[in-house]
C-alpha cells in the first residue's frame, strides 16, 4: 500500500525557526527542537530542517539542533542547507539525522550526489530542486540555486533525471513561483517533473490550506507533501491535515 | 540479571547508527555504540543496524573485524541465547546472500536470498506502512493498527520466520524472529511510539531464557 507522508518544514536561522514569504520576509516561529517534538506528537510522518543561514557558525548550531532532536524525536528527519561535502554530511548524519538534502552544492558539483550515495546509501540523499516556470508557452521549468536567488539555466526535468541517475533517493521539489503565496502547489510543475521520476517526490511551495495538500497528491501525483506556514502558526494541526486527506481517500498513517 | 541492561549497538562505521542508540537510551537502558569486543561480549543484548547497500554493510562489517563475532552472536540468539536485533540491512545481512550484491556472502544465519521488491513503480519504499503482524511478543502492547517506517528496495523472502509483513506492490517481509533473534525491515527507532514499544519488547527479552 502506498501511503502519503506529511512533512512539516522548519527553516532554521542560527538555531531559531523562521519561515520566509517568497524567501525574503522572515518571521520567527520558535525553537526547532521543541517544534520538532511538537510535530512528532501531532503525528508528523517526517521532518525537514532547512538551515537558511548556511554559514560555518550556523552549521555548528545545526549539528547541535540535530543532536538534541535525535534524543527526543523518533521519526525520520532530513537536514538541508549548507551541506557542501561528504564531511558536512557525515557530521549531520552522525549527529542523528536520517537524510541530508543538497541543492546549490549539487548544482555546482553534481559528483557530490554520486559521492553521497556511494558513501551513505541513496536512501540518505535528498536533492532539493527549486524551480520556476520558464518562458511562457515553453512548458519548461528552470532550476534556481542559492535559495532561489540565482537562475542556473538548467532544465528542471533533465536535472532531476541526472541526479536520480547519480543516486538521489528522493526529490524535494519547490515551486519558486508558489513558495510563500499560500495559494497551492504548482500542480502543472508537479505532474510534469514527476512524470518520469522513479524515486519518491516531495511537493513543496504554496500550501495555504488543507485542500492544497490533497491536490498535491490527487492532481500533482506527489508521494509526500511538505508545508510550513499552515502548521507553524497554528492554522491547522498535522492530525487535522491527516483527517482531511483520509476523507479525500488518501492513505495516511493515522495519528497514533 | 541485576541493574540496567547493557545493549551494544554494533558500530561498523555505517550511516546514522546514533538513532538506534538514542531510542534505546530513551527506554532507560544503557546503550553503547561500539566496535569494542570486550563490551560486545559483556553486553546483555546486541543490535545490528544497517543502512545503505548490502555489499557496503557486509564489507564494513568485515573491515571492522566484527563479521564472525556478529554471526556467532546471531546464531546464539536464534538458538535461544543472548537477544539480538537486526534492523533494515541488519536484517538482510542475516541471510545467505542478496540480489543487490551478487557473489557476496551474507552472514548465512538464516537460509535464503534477499530479493529486489518487485511490482512497484517507485523504489525505495520510503514511507510508513501498515504492519500485518502475527501474534508475537515483538508486537505486544501495540494497537491493532501499527504503522512503521520503511526505507528499502530489497526484502527477505517470506518464510516460516516471518512474523510481520506489509503490502508494497505485493506482500513484503517486514519482520522475522527465531527465538531471541529478532529482525525488522522497518526502522523501529524511527517508527514513533509503535517502534519504541517494539524496542521495549526486545529489551524485555534480556535475562529471559527461551
Amino acid at each position: 500500500m502506498k501511503s502519503v507522508r506529511i512533512i512539516p518544514c522548519l527553516d532554521v536561522d542560527n538555531g531559531r525557526v523562521v519561515k520566509g514569504v517568497n524567501f525574503l520576509d522572515l518571521r520567527d516561529a520558535g525553537d526547532p527542537v521543541e517544534l520538532a517534538a511538537h510535530y512528532d506528537n501531532q503525528g508528523a510522518d517526517e521532518l525537514v530542517f532547512l538551515d537558511i543561514a548556511a554559514s560555518p557558525q550556523a552549521q555548528k548550531t545545526m549539528v547541535d539542533v540535530v543532536h538534541r532532536t535525535a534524543e527526543q524525536v523518533f521519526i525520520p528527519f532530513t537536514v538541508g542547507g549548507g551541506i557542501r561535502s561528504l564531511e558536512d554530511a557525515r557530521r549531520i548524519l552522525r549527529a542523528g539525522a536520517d537524510k541530508v538534502s543538497v541543492n546549490t552544492a549539487a548544482i555546482e558539483r553534481p559528483e557530490l550526489v554520486t559521492e553521497l550515495a556511494e558513501e551513505f546509501g541513496r536512501q540518505c540523499v535528498v536533492v532539493a530542486v527549486d524551480a520556476k516556470r520558464a518562458e511562457k508557452g515553453s512548458g519548461k521549468f528552470e532550476v534556481f540555486s542559492h535559495g532561489g536567488r540565482t537562475a542556473t539555466g538548467l532544465d528542471a526535468k533533465s536535472w532531476i533525471q541526472e541526479v536520480v541517475q547519480r543516486g538521489a533517493g528522493e526529490i524535494l521539489q519547490t515551486s519558486m513561483d508558489k513558495d510563500g503565496t499560500l495559494n497551492g502547489f504548482d500542480l502543472v510543475m508537479l505532474r510534469e517533473l514527476g512524470s518520469e521520476c522513479n524515486v519518491p517526490l516531495i511537493a513543496s511551495g504554496g500550501v495555504g490550506n488543507l485542500e492544497h495538500l490533497v491536490e498535491g497528491v490527487t492532481k500533482g501525483g506527489a508521494d509526500a507533501v511538505l508545508a510550513a506556514s499552515i502548521f507553524h502558526f497554528g492554522d491547522h494541526t498535522i492530525s487535522e491535515a491527516k483527517q482531511h486527506m483520509k476523507e479525500a481517500g488518501i492513505s495516511v498513517r493515522p495519528h497514533q | 540479571m541485576t541493574g540496567v541492561p547493557l545493549i551494544a549497538v554494533l558500530d561498523y562505521g555505517i550511516g546514522n547508527l546514533r538513532s538506534a542508540q538514542k531510542a534505546l537510551e530513551h527506554l532507560g537502558v544503557e546503550a553503547l555504540l561500539t566496535d569494542n569486543e570486550e563490551i560486545i561480549n559483556r553486553a546483555d543484548a546486541l543490535v545490528l543496524p544497517g543502512v545503505g547497500s548490502f555489499g557496503r554493510c557486509i564489507s564494513a562489517l568485515e573491515e571492522t573485524g566484527l563479521r564472525e563475532l556478529t554471526k556467532s552472536a546471531a546464531q546464539e540468539a536464534a538458538e535461544g541465547g543472548r537477544p539480538f536485533l537486526g534492523i533494515c540491512v541488519g536484517l538482510q545481512m542475516l541471510y545467505e546472500r542478496s540480489e543487490e550484491t551478487p557473489g557476496l556472502k551474507g552472514l548465512g544465519v538464516i537460509n535464503g536470498e534477499v530479493e529486489l521488491v518487485s511490482g512497484v513503480d517507485k523504489l525505495p519504499q520510503m514511507q510508513w506502512n501498515l504492519l500485518k503482524a502475527e501474534n508475537h511478543l515483538m508486537f505486544e502492547g501495540n494497537e491493532q493498527e501499527s504503522w512503521a517506517y520503511f526505507v528499502h528496495s530489497y526484502a527477505a523472502p517470506i518464510s516460516s520466520h516471518t512474523v510481520a509483513t506489509c503490502v508494497y506492490g505485493k506482500e513484503v517481509c517486514a519482520a522475522i524472529a527465531q527465538n531471541n533473534l529478532w529482525a525488522t525491515q522497518f526502522h523501529p527507532e524511527k517508527s514513533g511510539k509503535v517502534g519504541l514499544q517494539i524496542l521495549e519488547n526486545f529489551v524485555s527479552l534480556v535475562g529471559v531464557d527461551s
